[in-house]
């Protein structure tokens, strides 16, 4: 049973704390926030060459250090804490996850030891104007033309796809959906970033035009792959959001210490006392959500870990905007202005409850999951 | 998720799954899943049955052999509660001096007292009342009024022989009232918190005491509880006897006995009410998908949510475990999963009674209720004794997040 944390798992949280505490300060975060670009190359490299995070669970053959899910859910638990500012959810929960799962020996060779080694910014591009999540949403069509397959269509909501140097794309082929992969730099890609309401966490329209693309995987069999992606990364994504309330409960708390009002610290009112007590408890259920899908993911057990991905995303999502909406109620006038951090963290929060689909889609993938 | 601690573990595991399918049979079988913390249905049978699992010497797995018990450890202690839940044993009736006393004794009691009064706790020939609670004293325990003197004249004793046997010298006089005793009218004995300085204030001066309940000195009232039972009972003392030495741990330093039986809920007392609320919830949802309320969207997400506690509920409880066989301190989530658990659950309830419609109005003769009106019922219990919830958010707010104290007087 490994239902708690090992003391390597406490060892990395620590580790990837203190760097995050010195290269994803509140400055860097409201200056990348401000910033296109939304994140800082020089960061993403040390990332990757100091503590090895973005090929943290990639095997060892593909140029990663082969950890499990556990110990990458710890690194999105702090990670949402800091709100870190660069493309790491879209490179290593989606695109790598992706290519994990996708049955493609050769791809997977070829392009994960870049993501690995912080070379390659990827992400995966599945969500069209419809907003959706499932394979009926996926719209965008690819043609095998003489000298190899291209793509006609559009893409939106595409984490970090204005920046991407690698887009794996969900497209659908006569034989159904496929998964293609896209240079930067390909003929016929158009990247518009778009103006984002959690300005920490970019997303870019996409459109392709009879964009050459390479096929990854035995055509029109990506469905499963994709989605099995999609649960891995609901889980990851799960963990950060679980970071994230955290950390809002951590700025509530302090600030419910030192603010006085009639002559006491706000924190001992029961009205503030208890919901702060509250938050906890919505964090704690939370963490047991993504837990236990990051336990059913290293355990192998796919039946489980669709359960407890579906599970997670609809309660983690949910749990983090509470907390960090009564963070902002905690901090009274102070928290509704543009200055504090608060505002950042509900956003956050807001965004990241629909990125991999609502509270309530994912309470009908649990409830089909579960046969209820 | 299972719970497998390796090979010498899963010899207990299947010596406990055979004699569990061996013996809950009969009139035991009937009552499966019947009780809880404050249910009172069925005592005889629940008592009997408690008696067939002390002659299989099933009670008091973690405990001393010495004592009466089987000497393992924690883990077999939690495959026990997890294979008993699993199996849906009745609840057990005697769980107050298996989980409160009985390790409060053995943190705190003095070797005679081990001695005298674990035997029969494991045995099921003594069962026990806790006397915390007094008319003026809930939430706040530490005004306890209740009080105790030594009376070192010492000869009237006049309960059954000297408890313990030793030749103490001296007596204590107890006199004061308590409430809300779980199962009170059944107690041989209760452990009464008492105030033994008279000018003492709060937590200071306060003395646990062992009174033997079949006296002169004390009377026994049962109260009906909302749900009908006479579960809990209100206990009058008055000039109220026992021996110098049934003081645990020392005199004055009662408030660090109490808190130990209080302090934080252990895991494998709480696995086997999250095991009961996951069949709850299953039940629930095979009656709605009988009902056709699964097409009723806003049941449907209803009734999710109820899953989706129940899943929570187990996870949170297995870190715990998880924290505790690792020789970890637990983590908060040890102190939040009463408030979730006690709150989910009551949600729970509505749900099933929605479900139930009409028919949940109508209950037996006598007030006799069905499994579900029962749970439904009682569940608003859960949110009052142990720490209310409210006084679980002081505590979470204090003790876990650091906030400031309230104001005390
Ligand atoms: C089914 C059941 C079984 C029980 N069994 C036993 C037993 O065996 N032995 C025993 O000794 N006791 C037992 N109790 C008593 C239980 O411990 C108390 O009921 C509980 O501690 C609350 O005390 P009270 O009932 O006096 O309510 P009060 O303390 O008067 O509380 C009333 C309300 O005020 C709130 N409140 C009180 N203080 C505060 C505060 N500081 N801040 C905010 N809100 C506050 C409470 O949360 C509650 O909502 C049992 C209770 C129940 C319901």
């Amino acid at each position: 049973m490994d239902l708690t944390f090992s003391e390597e798992q406490d060892e990395l949280r620590k580790v990837v704390r203190s760097f995050l505490t010195k290269h994803a300060t509140e400055a860097d975060v409201r200056r990348l926030a401000a910033d296109p670009t939304g994140y800082d190359p020089v960061v993403w490299r040390r990332m990757a060459t100091e503590i090895g995070l973005q090929g943290l669970a990639v095997p060892e053959k593909y140029g990663g250090s082969g950890f499990g899910y556990v110990d990458l859910g710890v690194v999105f638990e702090e990670t949402g804490r800091a709100l870190l500012c660069a493309p790491y959810f879209a490179t290593v929960a989606l695109a790598a996850e992706t290519l994990l799962r996708c049955d493609d020996e050769r791809a997977r060779g070829d392009l994960l030891p870049g993501m690995a080694s912080g070379e390659t910014v990827a992400t995966l591009a599945l969500t069209e104007e419809n907003g959706r999540w499932d394979e009926a949403g996926i719209r965008l069509t690819a043609h095998d033309k003489a000298g190899g397959w291209r793509l006609t269509g559009v893409k939106t909501y595409v984490l970090d796809g204005h920046l991407a140097d690698l887009l794996l794309v969900a497209a659908r082929t006569p034989s159904g959906i496929s998964l293609f992969a896209v240079e930067a730099e390909a003929p016929g890609l158009a990247r518009t970033p778009l103006p984002t309401l959690d300005q920490t966490r970019k997303q870019a329209r996409v459109e392709f035009t009879n964009t050459p693309a390479r096929l990854l995987g035995p055509e029109g069999a990506a469905w499963p792959a994709l989605e099995r992606t999609l649960a891995t990364a609901s889980v990851l994504l799960a963990a950060e959001q679980v970071g994230g309330a955290a950390a809002a409960l951590d700025a509530a708390v302090e600030y419910a210490r030192i603010r006085e009002q009639y002559g006491r610290p706000i924190g001992s009112f029961q009205g503030i006392k208890h919901k702060c007590a509250d938050m906890l408890v919505e964090i704690e259920s939370a963490r047991s959500a993504a837990y236990g899908g990051l336990w059913a993911l290293d355990a192998g057990d796919e039946t489980e870990t669709a359960i407890s991905a579906a599970l997670a995303q609809a309660f983690c999502s949910e749990a983090f905007t509470k907390v960090a909406g009564d963070n902002i109620q905690v901090h009274g006038g102070i928290g509704f202005t543009w200055e504090h951090l608060a505002h950042l963290y509900l956003k956050r929060a807001k965004s990241s409850e629909v990125l991999l689909g609502t509270p309530s889609y994912h309470r009908e993938l649990l409830a089909a999951r579960l046969g209820i | 998720m299972e719970l497998d601690f390796g090979p010498a573990v899963r010899d207990f595991r299947d010596e406990l799954r055979d004699w569990l399918a061996e013996h809950l049979m009969g009139e035991f079988a009937e009552h499966r899943g019947v009780g809880g913390p404050t249910d009172g249905a069925a005592w005889e049978v629940r008592l009997a049955w408690d008696r067939e699992l002390a002659a299989g010497n099933w009670l008091g797995v973690g405990w001393p052999r010495e004592y009466g018990g089987r000497g393992l450890g924690l883990l077999e202690e939690i495959v026990f509660e997890y294979e008993y839940a699993r199996a849906n044993a009745p609840y057990r009736a005697t769980g107050n001096a298996l989980d409160l006393l009985g390790p409060m004794l053995l943190a705190m009691g003095s070797e005679a007292q081990k001695k005298r009064f674990l035997p029969p706790i494991l045995s099921v020939e003594e069962l026990w009342g806790q006397g915390f609670s007094e008319p003026g004293a809930g939430s706040d325990l530490a005004s306890v009024r209740t009080r105790a003197e030594r009376d070192d004249g010492g000869t009237s004793f006049e309960g059954t022989s000297r408890p313990i046997g030793v030749e103490s010298g001296g007596e204590w006089v107890v006199n004061g009232q308590k409430v809300w005793t779980s199962f009170g009218i059944h107690a041989d004995w209760l452990y009464v918190l008492t105030r033994t300085d008279p000018d003492s204030r709060r937590h200071k001066g306060l003395t646990m005491l062992l009174v033997p309940a079949d006296q002169p000195g004390v009377e026994i009232r049962s109260i009906r509880n909302l749900a009908g039972q006479d579960e809990f009972a209100e206990v009058f003392l008055s000039d109220a006897r026992t021996d110098a030495d049934m003081v645990v741990g020392e005199v004055g330093q009662g408030w660090r006995t109490a808190m130990a039986t209080l302090g934080i809920e252990r895991g494998t007392t709480l696995l086997p009410q999250q095991l009961a609320f996951e069949r709850e919830a299953e039940a629930l949802i095979g009656l709605a998908r009988e009902r056709g309320a699964l097409d009723d969207p806003m049941l449907r997400r209803r009734i999710v949510d109820a899953w989706i506690s129940v899943r929570i509920m187990r996870t949170t409880n297995l870190r715990t475990i998880a924290e505790l066989t690792a020789g970890r301190a637990p983590g908060p989530q040890a102190t939040t999963a009463k408030l979730y658990a006690s709150t989910r659950h009551q949600q729970l309830g509505h749900l099933a009674m929605e479900l139930a419609g009409p028919a949940g109005q109508i209950v037996d003769e006598d007030y006799a209720l069905d499994t579900r009106q029962r749970s439904f019922l009682l569940s608003l219990a859960e949110t009052i004794y142990g720490g209310s919830s409210e006084i679980q958010r002081n505590i979470i707010g204090e003790q876990v997040l650091g906030l400031p104290k309230e104001p005390r007087p």
